[in-house]
């Protein structure tokens, strides 16, 4: 095999993206939890019950964050063989 | 004995026997039994993997001892749970494709046959599996203790008794079945924990009279235990994050974790199982972690966490259903014991014996061996957690965080810095454990070092032991194509 394998080029893009999911993960989380949370109680506003800094950050986070992976995955990560042989064969 | 609790969680076992059995007939048929009782010969598919990495990840903790702090601190906690989103699609997404590749092409069926075949070290290899051996099993020791609790709780037996009925069903079929076995098991075992907490959310919701009723109650109580930071106030925003090395991104440093990213069987199976995995991660901690919280009003007064779930199930379930919710702790913590029980195995046959010891071993020999440690094995355990030690008790507080600490850098740059050597890994193993372990006892004698969890500076410690020391020694670029 000559100079650097083709699906490894795939793989540190998609590894990549990983490190920037959870960047982003981070500060959505991290953002509006203290963001909001950091407010006294009697000043709290409340979504389905829950604290709206609890709900943002965690139920609708949870929900974005799901989202991105399913559009990430589905659109941005391409299927490469694993195997040698498979490769060799292409 | 409440046996219409105890029933449903006998069928289930049964259930778990019976797929234990059924992997075990084809392993008999296999041609390559190594990479088949160790790695499921690298052939599962999106759901499997994706469910077998939230049940392994997803143990005792997560399940009884996560929702029984939630209960005492407020939604801080839960704010602190959901950090373990980032699992479902992080570890897959860095190991990700090049993990499998390289292991493919290394034929490495343990995270220790990838390292060995990355550093080309005798050191690397012998250091890796002597801290999964200690910390591993030290952590599958705890589980079995979590395990034998949770049944004596139930059933009334002795701690001794049902100590010995969680030995058996796990030895069993782990012995027998191997890592399809297992990741088998792990799928349905999956799948309860996500419909068991689903029900008992709902349940607890109804017995609260509605989400804003409860968090009425809780503000009438106590108004810290609806802000992010803890009953007490004492939750800072910089503990919480850190939680994100702990039980989010340090993840990927996990071996019994990592032998899963080498597992499936093609690029289609680990694009769904990173979608599988998000949702049902976020799912299992959301709700478990707010039962844990919604039950504080139901049900006051508990004093020891780890009941919190099994007495809000009683009390807001018919005890049929109580008892197919609570096979939900029950399939975590076991799902956990099993595949530790394998990591370490394979760590003793496949990385020491074989390597070092004979490696001219017959498949016949291998085979008997395998089996042979597995057992002996789970009897050591077994023996040790009639009494637990205290030594056992202290090694496993480092379990996880020592573990990531010293195999993150190796892995995840042996992966994808081609200037990472094996004596950046050795250097990066042993800084990893060391400063945990000092850290870990400065933060208990004069409280949290800049007021983040231990493992934070021992991965930094190590990323900078890793690269100062794979270019000052020995410096070489690393071929990946070779």
């Amino acid at each position: 095999m000559n100079g650097t394998d083709w699906r490894f080029k795939i793989a540190h893009r998609e590894a990549l993206i990983g490190v920037g999911l959870a960047l982003f993960n981070f500060v959505w989380w991290f953002g509006f939890a203290y963001g909001m949370g950091s407010a006294s109680v009697e000043e709290y506003t409340y979504v389905f019950g829950l604290p709206a800094w609890f709900f943002y950050s965690c139920v609708v986070g949870f929900l974005v964050i799901a989202v991105l992976v399913i559009v990430i995955v589905k659109f941005f990560f391409v299927e490469v063989p694993f195997d040698e042989e498979e490769e060799e064969k292409r | 004995m409440n046996y219409a609790v105890l029933i449903p969680m006998i069928i289930f076992l049964i259930l778990i026997f019976f797929i234990g059995y059924w992997s075990s007939r084809k392993l008999a048929s296999s041609s390559n039994f190594i990479a088949d009782y160790f790695l499921g010969g690298r052939e599962l598919g999106g759901f499997v993997l994706a469910m077998t990495m939230v049940a392994t990840y997803g143990s005792a903790s997560s399940f009884l001892g996560g929702p029984g702090t939630a209960y005492t601190m407020g939604f801080g906690w839960v704010l602190l749970a959901m950090t373990q989103v980032v699992t479902g699609y992080f570890v897959l997404m860095i190991l990700g494709k090049k993990f499998a590749i390289m292991a493919r092409r290394y034929k490495a069926v343990t995270m220790i046959d990838f390292l060995k075949a990355r550093y080309d070290s005798k050191a690397v290899v012998l250091l890796s599996a002597l801290s999964i051996i200690i910390f591993l099993f030290s952590a599958m020791a705890a589980q079995w203790i979590g395990g034998a609790r949770l049944i004596e709780s139930l059933t009334g037996l002795s701690y001794n008794s049902a100590l010995f009925l969680f030995a058996v069903s796990v030895l069993v079929y782990v012995t027998i079945g191997g890592f399809r076995a297992v990741a088998l098991t792990d799928a349905v075992q999956g799948a309860v924990m996500l419909v068991g907490t689903l029900i008992l959310l709902i349940a607890v919701i109804f017995a609260g009279g509605g989400i804003p009723n409860i968090v009425q109650d809780l503000i009438n109580e106590n108004p810290n235990l609806v802000t992010p930071y803890g009953a007490e106030g004492n939750l800072s925003a910089a503990y919480v994050s850190s939680f994100w090395i702990l039980v989010g991104v340090g993840v990927v440093g996990l071996p019994q974790i990592a032998v899963r990213a080498m597992s499936y069987k093609n690029s289609r199976s680990m694009h769904r199982a990173l979608i599988i995995g998000t949702l049902v991660t976020g799912i299992i901690m959301l709700n478990m972690h707010l039962i844990g919280v919604f039950a504080r009003p139901i049900l006051p007064g508990i004093d020891v966490g780890d009941k919190v779930i099994p007495l809000i199930a009683l009390e807001t379930l018919p005890a049929w259903l109580a008892g197919i919710v609570l096979a939900a702790p029950m399939a975590a913590i076991m799902s956990t014991v099993d595949s530790l029980l394998l990591i370490v195995s394979s760590s003793i046959v496949r990385d020491v014996y074989l390597n070092y010891i004979k490696p001219e071993a017959e498949l016949k020999t291998i085979k008997r061996i395998s089996f042979g440690v597995t057992a002996m094995l789970g009897i050591g355990v077994f023996l040790l957690a009639l009494d637990p030690p205290d030594l056992l008790i202290f090694l496993n507080l480092f379990a996880f965080g020592g573990l990531e600490a010293a195999f993150i850098w190796p892995v995840v740059l042996g992966l994808y810095w081609k200037w990472g050597n094996k004596y950046g890994a050795i250097a990066s193993m042993i800084t990893g454990i060391g400063t945990y372990i000092a850290l870990h006892f400065y933060n208990q004698e004069y409280g949290n070092l800049l007021g983040v969890h231990t493992v934070t500076f021992p991965v930094l410690l190590s990323l900078a032991a890793f690269i100062a020391f794979s270019l000052l020694i020995g410096r070489k670029a690393y071929d990946y194509a070779g």
